[in-house]
């Protein structure tokens, strides 16, 4: 079957998981929504006024440096940990009708990224209130974003399966997010470091995108190619992982289930 | 005509033992100190069969037989640890029906999400929903959510979309009829049409009057062995239903026929036991109670076997 077929097959039921996961999350609740935007605007305070006497002294527009990194962790956060769970949460119904079961991480997914936009969308109200100047530039940030999205999904399919046969891995990916926060640098900056440690931070995928954002919107600088295929380059890796283990372990799911 | 499902050599494992519910720590524990043990558990072994369109398959066995696992691999849900399956035509599998819902959801997003994991489009689901809404009787309950109804209303839901389904082959787990008492007639009856409309399926049930009435080949499963596979269906539910009560396994064809001999004796047996006893009962009632009795039996009789009467009364002018 290609995948257009497919597609078109299961286009309905995505539809249907989309807007179920939606409104499962919101619980029909007006606040549901507002919160999910509030929850990091609180985050990003508390951290701005933790950290603007410590490191943020001098660098400029210090808040929105901040607010990059949070952005993308609480994307890919979010993203992952529902991506984590969405096999084993959907386990009646994997068990009992034959349906492709990543079409559960997909669609949890969506939600994620439209969880993100609410986001991403005070994080340039909060630009317009720090003097930042909109270019034409800000148009490449949706190269960062459909990359971001494509490792998370990758990530999240590594996640599920592993979620299936372990229970705990829940509380050990907690564990591991916490090491990425402290290693992206979202709060501090990198340029005090060594040369030989400021490479070092190019292999974590998640300090990339986040670098990425920060030179389109503080420093008005597009990233060089080198940068863009090293941005791709994680993201196909991840997917690919990704695949490779869900096809791998796909049929044995339901032993553990 | 050809085979619409083809199992051949089909075997089943389960891994059960240690890895569920451990954890990754506790595994690498277990795995450094040499711990960690699995057991293989066959929920089927070797099951071969082939079924033609328009044919009903009946599939009996106790409790544990591989029933369950069996339709799962057949409804793609599972592959088989050995052997093939292969299958004509999509497949509409009834397995435990009211799984899979979700609470917090209405009525109506339920019907919807249930209709696409069923693999229909939103025109068509657009088309029935008003159908299967008063088939279910639960106008008045659509943006209720699912959480809240009855669980007579949630198989009633269940059920009303099962029954859209116009698959080419049927796979139904023991879903034959749900609700209460006038629900039930009508979800039997429905479902019973669909099953005659000259639909393939699988049927599972521990009702054997249900595989004698809508089966025209059975097969027999036990603890994941294939004990037939057969057409006679009469004589291996016969031979099933004496196994149910002697507990023995039959070892040849020969074994069937005579325990499907001595489960038509028990039938028989069991009548006359229970003629007897009635007839003792009324015997009872018509010496104890007073004449009333009597005397309606001699009205039924008069009514009934005039000429028994007759004949006793001439005997009584003789002597």
């Amino acid at each position: 079957m290609t995948v257009i077929e497919k597609y078109s097959k299961y286009r309905f039921l995505f539809e249907e998981l989309v807007s179920r996961d939606f409104k499962e999350k919101y619980k029909r609740t007006v606040l549901g929504m507002g919160w999910s935007v509030m929850s990091p605007l609180l985050n990003l305070l508390v951290m701005v006024l933790v950290f603007t006497k410590l490191l943020g002294r001098n660098t400029p527009h210090y808040t929105i440096y901040v607010f990059c990194g949070n952005l993308v962790m609480s994307y890919f956060r979010e993203s992952t940990r529902g991506g984590m769970r969405s096999l084993v949460a959907n386990r009646a119904i994997i068990t009992k009708i034959n349906v492709p079961k990543y079409m559960f991480l997909l669609s949890n997914n969506v939600s994620s990224l439209i969880n993100f936009g609410l986001t991403l969308s005070v994080f340039f109200l909060l630009c317009i209130i720090d003097h930042i100047t909109f270019t034409w530039r800000f148009v490449l940030l949706i190269y960062p974003i459909i990359c971001l999205t494509i490792f998370n999904i990758g990530v999240g399919l590594i996640l599920s399966a592993c979620f299936v046969f372990f229970q705990d891995t829940g509380y050990l990916y907690e564990i591991l997010l916490t090491l990425i926060n402290y290693l992206s640098a979202v709060f501090y900056r990198i340029d005090g470091f060594s040369a030989t440690v400021q490479r070092l931070f190019l292999c974590n995928p998640l300090y990339c995108f986040i670098h990425y954002f920060r030179c389109i919107v503080i420093n008005t600088s597009v990233p060089s190619l080198q940068f863009h295929l090293l941005c791709l380059f994680y993201a196909m890796l991840s997917l690919a992982i990704g695949a490779w283990f869900y096809k791998r372990y796909n049929h044995q799911f339901l032993y553990y289930l | 005509m050809t085979n619409v499902i083809d199992c051949k050599n089909v075997s089943i494992r389960y891994i059960t033992g240690d890895f569920k519910d451990i954890g990754f720590k506790e595994y690498v524990m277990r795995k450094a100190t040499g711990n960690y043990h699995v057991q293989e558990f066959w929920a089927d072994k070797n099951i071969t069969f082939k079924i033609k369109k328009g044919d009903m398959l009946g599939i009996i066995g106790s409790n544990g037989a591989g029933k369950s696992t069996l339709l799962k691999a057949i409804s793609g849900v599972m592959i088989p640890t050995e052997g093939t399956i292969k299958t004509k035509g999509s497949i509409a599998a009834l397995l435990e029906l009211t799984a899979g819902f979700d609470g917090d959801l209405t009525v109506k997003e339920n019907t919807y999400l249930r209709g696409a994991m069923l693999g229909y489009t939103r025109e068509f689901m657009n088309e029935m929903y008003e159908s299967i809404i008063s088939f279910a009787e639960l106008e008045k309950f659509q943006d209720r959510l699912f959480n809240q109804l009855s669980s007579g209303m949630r198989s009633r839901l269940a059920f009303s979309i099962a029954c859209l389904v116009n698959p080419d082959i049927l796979i139904l787990d023991e879903v034959l009829s749900v609700g209460d008492g006038a629900f039930r007639k009508k979800s039997g009856d429905k479902m019973r049409e669909i099953l005659s409309s000259g639909v393939t399926g699988i049927l599972v049930s521990h009702t054997t009057a249900q595989i004698r009435e809508l089966c025209n080949k059975v097969l027999w499963l036990d603890h994941g062995e294939q004990i037939c596979f057969s057409d006679e269906v009469d004589l291996y539910v016969n031979a099933y239903e004496d196994f149910l009560i002697n507990k023995q396994l039959p070892q040849s064809y020969e074994d069937v026929q005579m325990m499907s001999e001595r489960y038509l004796q028990n039938v028989d047996l069991e009548q006359q036991k229970k003629k007897a006893k009635e007839i003792k009962r009324l015997e009872e009632v018509l010496r104890n109670k007073n004449d009333y009795a009597v005397e309606a039996a001699l009205n039924i009789l008069k009514e009934k076997k005039p000429e028994l009467l007759k004949k006793s009364a001439f005997h009584e002018e003789k002597a």
